[in-house]
């Protein structure tokens, strides 16, 4: 088809091309630049030096490493645990008839539902306050004990419920595409087995795994990327000031220095920007080098 | 409205860019479509005749050459203005809209004077429901309509403004086959009652045979034939388009023609005035062959099937180009399937000669006289003794008596 | 060998399997619910009874709504959520604009430099949105688009995954149908609207509904651009109320508020569940 006007085509692009000229390629443009300009105001906008000092302060700040560890701890805690039971959930959903559809609505709900509000819902279940020790630590007392303030008590307390809340909230998106992904493995495979007598374990292991490697594989990645941007979590947690809870991450690091009581530095927010994305990149690509070995794309 | 092509030629970037340069789809046609007749482009597939199709309604521009509806130049007429209407392969109904819906969406495009109200336009799309009897069905969605009724709404919503052609790509090729006559029998008629000049494309040769009154024979986006379906069928100008039309299929065979006499393998099976010495493949059609104890040609039998009305002969021959050669006989005959062999005569119009070399056809002139009947042949192997031992030097040729005064000289 | 031995020995062990199965599912199940249960129960105890309980009672006999009432009252839940609404509206219906358009022009349409660009925009897929967020920040800034629904919602408008999605669908509806409308005459725009978009209506719910959640809850970019209560979306809100609420740590009350400003997702998810969950396990990220 040989249109009347062959650049037509750019005028209905024209509207997502403005938008994402402003809000995403020119941004991407600018933040390297940011981070290269050294001693920037952000009121008269004006600097003295372009060089990698950004980076430098950023890597030598405390609360920057701190962000890194706390990260780094919520990714490896909480993408293997969350991928690991949303396996098992799914492969239990998928193994049963009466109540699946109840069990798959129920389970789906944190989606829909606002981080911060039922981070909230969390946090007075944990926190210990003059009124009451927190229905969590009851149930502690209950099996004997000690009470602990998970909210703003030791840090591995802490570390607990924003693993814990992580992975309450990233859950229905890894069972939801794991069931769609067992429901999608051909039956003639389980009834092939199932005639040689293979053994449950046997068939999920050399048959069901394999072949939703993909899936798991995706969620593997998506969930890596997911955890390194952690922060919405934190703040429903422990409040916006999460340097003094110690709880910061790197991403909530990026946005303080960019703007709240600690802000108005748009350079190191850059460059912590940068740092997350290249350490984002690094991982991903690991992953996929150990994918290529492992996934099975049929 | 005649439609002309004129030196009409459509070449496209070759879709493996590394390979580079361009396919020719459509090479310089050059004919017409006569006014208000059904005319069958026929092909294998991608033989350019969909390309044809779409250049005549103006979805596609030729790289060079001009159409003309009439005597008005449309090539450069964006489709709307064509005033063509198109019925695709897969029918291409709006399928979230009702037939009703379907029918009047070209009228609700028209604009100024053409403008119609709303009224008219119902009144309109409910004629030509009328017409391919659809109008029972105005308020259902496409897919709750067969395939058949898909296919007339179809016809309805491209006739619905008045087109000065029709336009069909592949129409009954989504049909299944008690479908398909009977749609083909409909297209016919629609074609009939509306007088709308009517071109279709197709890789069916039967399909193309049965209903059109001009069948346009292409191959690799070169015209090959254009006439009327017996005339291309019985008169085929090449090897191609003799292969390509009939069911069966012709049978081929490797032939030598030597001082006038065509030899297949060692016998000489029918004399071929006119014709130097040359090689050729040799085209048998399957009702060329008359079954004669006597006959000329003698081919390994292998079965023979019956079909009621007439009969099949399945047979082998060492030179014939395909695994067996099925000649069709009428039923009256008795073949002795005891028989290793089966012995022919031939029709010789039935009979086709293509140079070995060009495909392109090679004619003789049919000699013979009169009052003969088939089964009285007197025909001879030259130089060799058949079964009965008798060295016959002449051979008579025997052909309908409808057929004796045809000669084709156009080689 | 004895089949009614094993046909019962089977059959037992089928049923302790799945035993196990249902009650692992309904743990999972309670810890999904407990939360939301929990939140509906604070909500409706009254502020001195919540207090009063050292040990939290896993019901109560006194329901109150007065907790609603205040939260209506004392802090501007209501604002919060109007806000969110208007912004949820207009950046889900100018989103849907402009992914069509130009889903649009990738599907169907033929223009020089096409398939450069739509490499561009699958490239700018993998551009995570804290990279950009920072110079966002300072271009509203400096167009003294703070604190304005403007500033909230032209950086949230396109998303180059749902022109993706949208072109990958349009791609599907056949050619035949744009060639059967061409000869009639119809305009590109008209059977953008007339054929394409009916069609493909299921994805654009869905891509609809997805944008709709993702406004609903977002957060980071309406807290950087909003200091302003008046113009806080319900996350920023619901975090005021955290920080500076009801005077005093009021839990009943935030709880009230926290169950208004869940609710409606959670109806909009029980109304389109099956188009969210195949649009989330198609399209969604999260996690």
């Amino acid at each position: 088809m040989e249109p009347t006007n062959k650049y037509k085509g750019w005028l209905y692009l024209l509207p997502a091309i403005l938008f994402l000229g402003c809000f995403m390629v020119y941004p991407l443009v600018d933040v390297f630049v940011y981070s290269m300009e050294e001693g920037y105001n952000f009121a008269s906008q004006t600097f003295f030096d372009t060089g990698f000092y950004n980076f430098s302060y950023v890597l030598h700040d405390p609360y920057f490493l701190q962000a890194v560890k706390n990260t780094f701890l919520m990714v490896v805690i909480t993408v293997p645990l969350s991928t690991g039971i949303a396996l098992l959930i799914s492969v239990a959903l998928s193994s049963i008839k009466p109540l699946r559809n109840l069990f798959q609505t129920i389970y789906f709900l944190p989606y829909v539902t606002n981080t911060l509000a039922v981070g909230l819902v969390f946090m007075i279940l944990f926190k210990k306050t003059a009124y009451s020790d927190g229905l969590i630590n009851l149930l502690i007392h209950l099996f004997g004990g000690p009470s602990v303030d998970f909210i703003e008590g030791p840090y591995p307390a802490k570390m607990f419920v924003m693993c814990l809340y992580i992975i309450w909230v990233v859950m229905p998106f890894k069972i939801l595409l794991l069931t769609s992904a067992l429901a999608s493995v051909n039956e003639h495979y389980y009834n092939a087995a199932k005639v040689d007598g293979t053994s449950k374990f046997r068939i999920f292991y050399k048959i069901t795994l394999p072949m939703i490697s993909p899936t798991l594989f995706y969620l593997v990645i998506t969930g890596f990327i997911g955890a390194f941007k952690e922060y919405s979590d934190a703040v429903a947690l422990f409040g916006t000031n999460l340097n003094a809870a110690e709880m910061n991450t790197i991403v909530g690091y990026v946005y303080d220095m960019l703007y709240g009581d600690s802000g108005g530095y748009p350079s190191y927010a850059s460059a912590a920007a940068i740092i997350l994305f290249m350490i984002v990149m690094t991982i991903t690509c690991i992953n996929l080098l150990i994918s290529k070995k492992h996934v099975h794309y049929v | 409205m005649k439609v002309v092509f004129e030196n009409l030629t459509k070449k496209f970037p070759n879709r493996n860019k590394k390979a580079g340069g361009e396919v020719v789809a459509v090479d310089h046609f050059n004919f017409q479509i006569p006014d208000g007749k059904l005319v069958g482009l026929l092909g294998p597939s991608g033989c350019g005749k969909s390309t044809a199709l779409f250049m005549i309604c103006g979805l596609q521009k030729p790289t060079e050459g001009r159409i003309y509806f009439g005597e008005d130049d449309v090539t450069d007429i964006p489709p709307e203005h064509r005033g063509v209407g198109i019925v695709f392969q897969n029918y291409a109904l709006y399928p979230h809209l009702t037939v009703r819906q379907n029918i009047v969406f070209p009228l609700e495009n028209l604009k100024g004077s053409e403008k119609m109200s709303r009224e008219a336009m119902n009144e309109k799309a409910l004629e030509v429901a009328k017409l391919v009897q659809i109008d029972q069905l105005m308020d259902r969605k496409p897919n709750e309509l067969s395939g058949g009724q898909q296919q007339r709404v179809a016809i309805a919503r491209a006739l619905v403004k008045m087109p000065k052609v029709l336009l069909l790509d592949e129409p009954l090729s989504n049909l299944d086959a008690r479908l398909r006559l009977q749609t083909r029998e409909e297209i016919k008629r629609i074609q009939r009652e509306t007088r709308v000049t009517t071109i279709f494309v197709t890789h069916d040769q039967e399909e193309a045979m049965s209903i059109s009154d001009e069948i346009v024979v292409m191959k690799e986006g070169v015209l090959q034939q254009i006439g009327a379906p017996q005339q291309v069928y019985d008169d085929p100008i090449n090897l191609f388009v003799a292969k390509f039309l009939g069911t069966p299929p012709i049978n081929m065979f490797d032939g030598n023609v030597v001082g006038e006499k065509l030899f297949i393998g060692e016998e000489a099976v029918l004399i071929c005035p006119g014709v130097k010495d040359m090689a050729v493949h040799v085209g048998i059609r399957p009702e060329g062959f008359i079954l004669d104890e006597n006959g000329p040609f003698t081919c390994e039998l292998s079965r023979v099937e019956v079909m009621g009305r007439d009969i099949s002969v399945i047979s082998t021959h060492k030179d014939a180009q395909s695994v067996s050669i099925r000649s069709i006989i009428d039923a009256m005959n008795d073949v002795d399937t005891t028989k290793a062999q089966v012995r022919f005569s031939l029709k010789p119009k039935k009979v086709l000669l293509f140079d070995r070399e060009t495909e392109e056809r090679v004619y003789f002139s049919i000699q013979g006289k009169s009052g003969d009947n088939y089964g009285l042949t007197d025909s001879v192997n030259s130089g060799k003794e058949d079964d009965q031992g008798n060295n016959r030097e002449e051979v008579h040729l025997i052909h309908r008596q409808e057929a004796e005064n045809q000669t084709e000289g156009r080689a | 060998m004895d089949y009614e031995k094993i046909k019962k020995s089977a059959a037992l062990k089928q049923k302790i399997f799945s035993g196990v199965i249902y009650f692992f599912l309904a743990i999972w199940g309670l810890f999904v619910l407990f939360p939301f249960y929990w939140m509906i129960l604070t909500s409706v105890k009254s502020y001195s009874a919540y207090n009063s309980e050292y040990i939290p009672k896993f019901f109560t006999l006194s329901p109150t709504m007065q907790n609603y009432i205040d939260a209506f009252t004392t802090v501007h839940l209501g604002r919060y959520l109007w806000n969110t609404l208007v912004f949820t509206v207009i950046t889900t219906g100018l989103m849907m604009l402009v992914i069509t358009l130009a889903a649009f022009a990738f599907a169907r349409l033929e223009f020089p430099g096409k398939n450069l660009v739509f490499t561009l925009f699958l490239a700018l897929m993998m551009i995570p949105n804290e990279l950009v967020i920072i110079t966002n920040f300072a271009t509203i800034t400096n167009l003294n688009l703070r604190n304005t629904f403007a500033g909230l919602i032209l950086p949230s408008v396109t998303s180059v995954f749902y022109i993706y999605l949208l072109k990958e669908n349009f791609a599907q509806v056949p050619d035949a149908l744009y060639y059967a409308a061409k000869v009639d005459g119809t305009s590109d725009m008209k059977y953008l609207f007339k054929v394409m978009i009916p069609i493909c209506k299921p994805t654009l719910v869905t891509v609809g509904i997805l944008k709709v959640i993702e406004c609903w809850n977002s957060y980071v970019w309406p807290r950087l651009i909003t200091d302003d209560e008046a113009y806080y979306l319900v996350s920023n809100g619901i975090q005021e109320i955290r920080e500076n609420g009801f005077g005093r740590e009021n839990i009943p009350a935030m709880m009230a508020a926290v169950v208004v400003i869940s609710l409606p997702l959670i109806v909009l998810f029980l109304l389109f569940r099956d188009k969210i969950m195949e649009g989330v396990s198609r399209g969604g990220t999260k996690g």
